[in-house]
This record gives C-alpha cells, structure tokens and sequence, in this order.
C-alpha cells in the first residue's frame, strides 16, 4: 500500500485534534484532541520508520505513549482539582494569568 | 628701610584682629568695640607713619622694597609666594587709607551714636581698612585680589549696614546687592587679566610681571588683552563708565560708608590697578587709549550727573564719579600722568571724605533730610561744617592755592600734551579735561550754596539744626586743613611727582599744545564762570523747594542719564529672555523629551499586553498559527530552493 496514505490519515488526525483543542471549551474534550494528536504523530512516526526500514521511529512512538499516558494522569488531576474549585470544566473559565 | 619691614604685615594684621574681636566677641564688645575700631585703624595710622619715615630717609633707588611673607601654595612647577611690596605709591595708599579712615572712624563714633548695631558697624569698617591695605601693599596681582575682593566684600557689608527697621531698608539691600554685582562684573576682567598674564608670562608678582623682560616677550596683542581686561576690572571698582551704575545707590549706606569707601579710598582702587600696572598698559598703546576714553567719557558722565541731582549725597557721588574719571584719564596718559592721577587721588580722598563728613554733619542736624532743596541758610548755624565744607569747595573747583588745583591742574596739563601720530588726541582730552572743570564748578557751588547760601531757608517744620559733637567736627577741621594745604605741602617743585619716580618712572617732559599758563588761566575762566553761573542761579534767587520740570538735559541727568534704563534694555532684559528661553526649553524639550520615553514604552507594554489574554485556546492558536507559518516559511525556502 503506498505510503501515503498513512501519511495523509496522520495529517487528518492531526488536523482533528488540533481543531478539537482550540475550538472546544471543556477541557476533558480538549484532553482528547491533545490524545487524538500525540496518536497522529504516532502513526506518523511508524509509518517513517517503516519507510527507512529503520527502528528509531518505534521507539520514540513507544515513549511517546508513555508521555502521554503520565500526562493524562497529572492533566486529569488537574483537570479534577480545577472543577472542585470552579464547579466549572470550561478552559475560557480559567484565565487569571492575563496580563 | 629692612629694620621696619617687619612692621608692615601688622598694617593689616592690626584692624583684621580688630574686625574678627569685634564680630566674634559680639554683644560684650557693645560698650567699648568702637573705640577698639578706632583704635585699631590709628594703631595701623601710626605704623604706616613710622615707614613713611623710615622710606623718606631712604636713597631713592633703595624705596622699593618686596617683603616675602611665606609660600602661599606650592604645586609642582607652581610656586606662589605671598608678599608685600613696600615703595612710595603704596605708602602714599597706606597713609591715604589709614589717615582719613582713622578720622572718618572717629567721625563715625558721633555719627552712628545711637545706632544699636553700632560695634558691627566698626567690624565692618576694620575690615575695609585691612582689606584696602591688603589690596595696596600686595605685592602679586593674586594678593592684590584677596584686597580686591575683601574691600567689595566690606563695601557690600557697609551699602547694605540698615537692611532692617527702616522705611527704606529694603532699597538699602537692593543698592548693596546692585554695588557687589556690578562689581563682580568688573572682578571677572581681573580674573581674566591674571588668567592671560600667567598664561603669557608664567607669573603674577609685580616683580616679574612688570619687568621690561617680561613685558618684551609679550605680543601687542596679549597686552592690549590684559590692559583691556584690567580696564574692565578698574571701571567696576572705580565707578567708571559703563559700570558706575551703583555708586549712586551706594549712597544708601550710612555717610561715614560713603566718605570713606565711596569717595576717598575704595573707589580709587581701579585707579591705583591702572597705575600699577602701568608698563602694561605702556606695552598695548591702544589699551591706554581706551583707558583715556572711558576716563573722559565718565568724567563728563559725572560732572552733568552732578549738575541736577537733589540729593546731597548722590550729588556727590557723581563728583566722585566725575574726579575719578580724571584721575582714570591721566593713568592711560602714560608716566606723564601717572603722578598726578595718584596726586588727584590724594587730595580728592581729603577734600571729598571732608565735602562727604560734612553732608553727614547737614543730615545729622536737619534729621537726616538729604534734599538740598530743603536746606538753605545753615551757614549760620553750622560754622565749622560750612568753612570746612567751604574749603573742600574750593579744592574740587581747583581754586589756587587749595589743594584740587595743583592735581587737577597737573591732569590737564598732561591732557594737553601732544601725542606722536595722533594730534586729535591733545586738544579732545584736554577740551574735555577743561570743559569738566567748569561743569565741576557749576555743581559744587550750586550744591555749596543750596545748602548754606540763600536768605530763606527751605526747611521742613520743627527742625533745629546745631553742630555735632566735638567728635564729629575735629575730623571735619582735619580734612578741611588737608583740603587747603595739601597741594601746596607737596605740590610746590614737584615734590609729589618726584616722590613717586621710583614707581612710576622719570616723564620725560613733554610741552601741552598750548603754553602753559594759557592753560591754567582759560581752566580759571571756565571754573570761574561755571561757579558764577551757579551762584546766580541758586544763591541769588530763590531756589524751588519742589523741584522744576527742566529741559531735556536736566531729567535726563536726575535719571543717571538713563544709564539704569539702558542696563535694563540692554543686559538685563536679554538676559531674562535668555533665562526664560532656556527655562522652558528645559521644561517643554528636555523634560518632555525625556517624559516620551517611559510614554512610548508603557504604550508598547499596553498593546502587547493585551496578547496576554490568559484564555489557553488563544495561546495554542498562536503556537499552531506560529508553527503553520514555520513549516511554509520553510516549505517556501526549502521546497522552492529544492526545485531549482
């Protein structure tokens, strides 16, 4: 199949998950466009190290999961701590550090 | 001479230990302070005498005499000694100034009786005198200076003596404040003429300065420099034009004040820098010419000033102006002049301090009433004020034999002698030189006969004139003997002129345009006449108690000749609009040029600010939108580079 392809689907996630993050106002949404992207770099990464015939790729996609899986841990406290204090999920809700 | 010598720094150590008594000691000193003034100048009185002595024993040759004190200071190359100079002129200085200073102390003791502030009075006096000997027996320009400078200083201290309780304290002020800044003006010339005489001769005693050597190494140009810059210096001591503005005012002090530093001694001061240092102003011929101009441009200046003032006291004080203005004429007439510049000064500082002791003796008895317009007849009641003030009149009118005449004759006999090159120069100076005389004779007498002639007297109501204290009338008797005598004592066969060689130098003699007792009997003619004019005029008719309108001429001459309106015009109100052009350029440019700088920054900081949103949408679109444009920036560079 040609390589493409892939690319391409990497480029929409992206794109998804970009549009996601700064159109949405919840952040649990928001925290899902950010997982949609990480996961679109993923293929991305795969795919280019498939195309060298090269391991690097896997690997910087396998830390790339661990990443993300300690930033859904520390994002989603937050996430939880903000909401206790607010009674608000909205990221338009917090914005004390304006200049 | 050298076993006296060590006198000569108690000349002036004696009246400023006398000062710095009496301003320390304060209200103890009350009771006794101003006989220790009194004492103190006669004490230096009798110390200049026994040098007068020693020097006149001496060979002529062996009268000058520098006396090294200490070194002043010492910088590297730079030595500066500190010494006095000991030789006729400046004896002839420290008998003028210790003499009629220790008679006009005396005077004051009377005059200021009932003065409560009468002990700060005589510190002050003290230290003019210590001063004025200072600046006469220095033996270096930057000596000379202190004594330059001290004297400004007392003459200040002395304008402004009654700056409080009195109507007219505040004009006092004003006047001492007008007197010390114009004579700052005048202080700057001096500072420059030392400036260049070090720069062009690496020295500022009179020892090296003065010597032909020195003097030969000096271009015209240098000279003329420093002569011109000594003039200035001169014209703001000595009250000449354009700098005599504040003598009129100066009057304000008490009259002991006016007598002593505004008529006999301080004033003269300028004419003595002239005299001193006379090989420069030899060295720069147009220097010396300009000396003349000023000289004969104040004394006509003075003489028509005198002629409508009411005052008594600024009546004077144009005299004094205008006899100064001679003495100036004769110092830029070269060694011709010389001795008789210094001569006038000796005899005018005797009969004008007397002209001056007397007023204050009028004053006193009319309730210090200075308009001459409401006196009249005091003769009778004041004898001894009217002849000695009498004798004085006929001293500055230059009546034969009193004193006045031998000087004054002597002046415009040197005015009258040809100079090479220049013929305009004899018969201008010397007409002028003439011409003053006669104005000089119309306004003494007219001032003479205001106060004592007339039938009628003009005074206010209530007023019971009588004579001072036998203190107040023994100086006056002295001076008025110095008046008549003193031309004759050393006038007669050059005694004076001779006298004064070894300072001045040998004149060669030289005959006047005009024969000389042409000279003598036309000056007679025109002082006569002036004096008959004024004797018409205000002895034998009545003379207004208001003053008249006048001509032209007349108001002119109350008014100084406008010469306080044309300072406003013509230096203080360009120098107001300087001030007031650099104020509020520093106000609108400057500051706000610097104001605008935190403005624009505190306007960039609000504009960027607003980037600061705090909404986390809006800073990952900036990241985004950054990035975008990164990636087609390159793509742009990159992929456009990579097709070619």
């Amino acid at each position: 199949m040609d390589i493409t392809n892939y690319v391409v689907l990497a480029a929409v996630l992206f794109a998804i998950g970009a549009t996601t993050v700064l159109l949405r106002r919840n952040a649990i949404v928001v925290f899902m466009g950010v997982e949609l992207m990480l996961n679109a770099t993923n293929l991305a990464f795969v795919t280019f190290a498939r195309m060298h015939g090269d391991l690097t790729g896997q690997v910087l996609a396998f830390f790339v999961m661990v990443v993300a899986a300690a930033e859904v841990v520390v994002g989603l406290a937050i996430i939880v701590t903000i909401f206790r204090t607010r009674r608000s999920a909205s990221v338009d809700d917090v914005n004390l550090l304006r200049g | 001479m050298n076993d006296v010598i060590g006198l000569a720094p108690w000349l002036i150590g004696i009246p400023l230990i006398g000062a710095a008594i009496l301003l320390l000691g304060g209200k103890a000193t009350d009771r006794w302070g101003h006989w220790l003034g009194v004492a103190a100048s006669a004490a230096s009185g009798v110390i200049g005498f026994i040098l007068m002595f020693r020097m006149i024993g001496t060979p002529a040759e062996e009268r000058s005499v520098d006396h090294h004190l200490w070194t002043w200071l010492s910088a590297g190359g730079l030595d500066v000694d500190l010494g006095l100079r000991l030789d006729p002129l400046s004896l002839v200085f420290v008998m003028l100034v210790t003499f009629v200073g220790t008679l006009i102390h005396v005077y004051s003791v009377a005059y200021m009786d009932h003065d409560p502030h009468r002990r700060r009075f005589f510190a002050y006096l003290n230290l003019f005198v210590a001063a004025m000997l200072t600046l006469v027996l220095a033996d270096s320009y930057l000596l000379l200076f202190v004594g330059w400078e001290g004297v400004g200083l007392a003459s200040y201290l002395l304008i402004g003596f009654w700056d409080t309780g009195r109507p007219s304290a505040r004009e006092n002020a004003v006047a001492a404040k007008k007197a010390f800044v114009m004579n700052r003006i005048g202080d700057m010339g001096l500072i420059a003429a030392m400036a260049l005489l070090f720069a062009g001769t690496g020295a500022l005693d009179f020892a090296t300065t003065l010597s032909d050597d020195t003097l030969g190494s000096l271009s015209e140009g240098t000279a003329t420099a420093i002569g011109l810059c000594l003039l200035l210096a001169a014209c703001g001591k000595s009250a000449q034009f354009p700098l005599q503005a504040w003598l009129g005012d100066a009057m304000a002090g008490p009259t002991p004040v006016s007598a002593l530093i505004h008529a006999a001694t301080m004033v003269t001061a300028g004419v003595y820098l002239m005299v001193r240092s006379g090989p420069i102003l030899e060295a720069a011929p147009t220097a010396q010419l300009v000396v003349v101009i000023v000289g004969a441009v104040t004394l006509l200046f003075g003489a028509v000033v005198g002629t409508a003032k009411d005052d008594i006291k600024k009546a004077l004080a144009a005299s004094t102006m205008s006899q100064i203005g001679y003495m100036m004429l004769a110092a830029g007439l070269g060694p011709a002049g010389y001795a008789f510049a210094i001569f006038h000064l000796l005899t005018h500082g005797f009969f004008k301090a007397g002209l001056f002791l007397g007023a204050g003796s009028v004053m006193h008895a009319m309730g210090d009433q200075t308009d001459m317009r409401r006196f009249g007849g005091l003769s009778r009641f004041l004898p001894i004020t009217w002849i000695t003030m009498g004798l004085g009149w006929l001293a500055i009118l230059g009546i034969p034999p009193f004193s006045g005449f031998w000087s004054k004759d002597g002046i415009i006999e040197a005015a009258f002698i040809p100079v090479e090159g220049q013929p305009w120069r004899a018969w201008v100076f010397g007409t002028v030189a003439v011409l003053g005389a006669g104005i000089t004779a119309f306004y003494m007498t007219r001032l003479f006969f205001m106060t004592f002639g007339g039938r009628r007297p003009r005074w206010t109501e209530n007023q019971h004139p009588h004579e001072g204290s036998p203190l107040m009338w023994w100086p006056l008797v002295f001076l008025g003997v110095g008046s008549a005598a003193l031309g004759l004592v050393l006038g007669v066969g050059g005694t004076f002129v001779t006298w004064l060689e070894p300072v001045v130098g040998h004149a060669e003699h030289h005959e006047p345009v005009l024969p000389v007792p042409v000279i003598i009997t036309s000056t007679l003619v025109v002082v006569v006449l002036g004096a008959l004019l004024a004797f018409r005029m205000y002895a034998m008719s009545l003379v207004p108690e208001e003053a008249p309108r006048g001509s032209f001429l007349t108001r002119a001459a109350r008014r100084d000749l406008y010469q306080d309106a044309a300072n406003e015009t013509l230096v203080l109100k360009p120098a107001h609009g300087v001030a007031r052009l650099l104020q509020v350029g520093d106000r609108d440019v400057v500051d706000r040029g610097w104001s605008l700088l935190p403005q624009v920054l505190s306007w960039f900081g609000a504009v960027f600010r607003k980037a600061q949103s705090g909404y986390v949408r809006s800073y990952a679109a900036g990241m985004a939108g950054g990035v975008l444009v990164i990636a087609v920036v390159a793509w742009l560079v990159v992929g456009l580079g990579g097709a070619q």
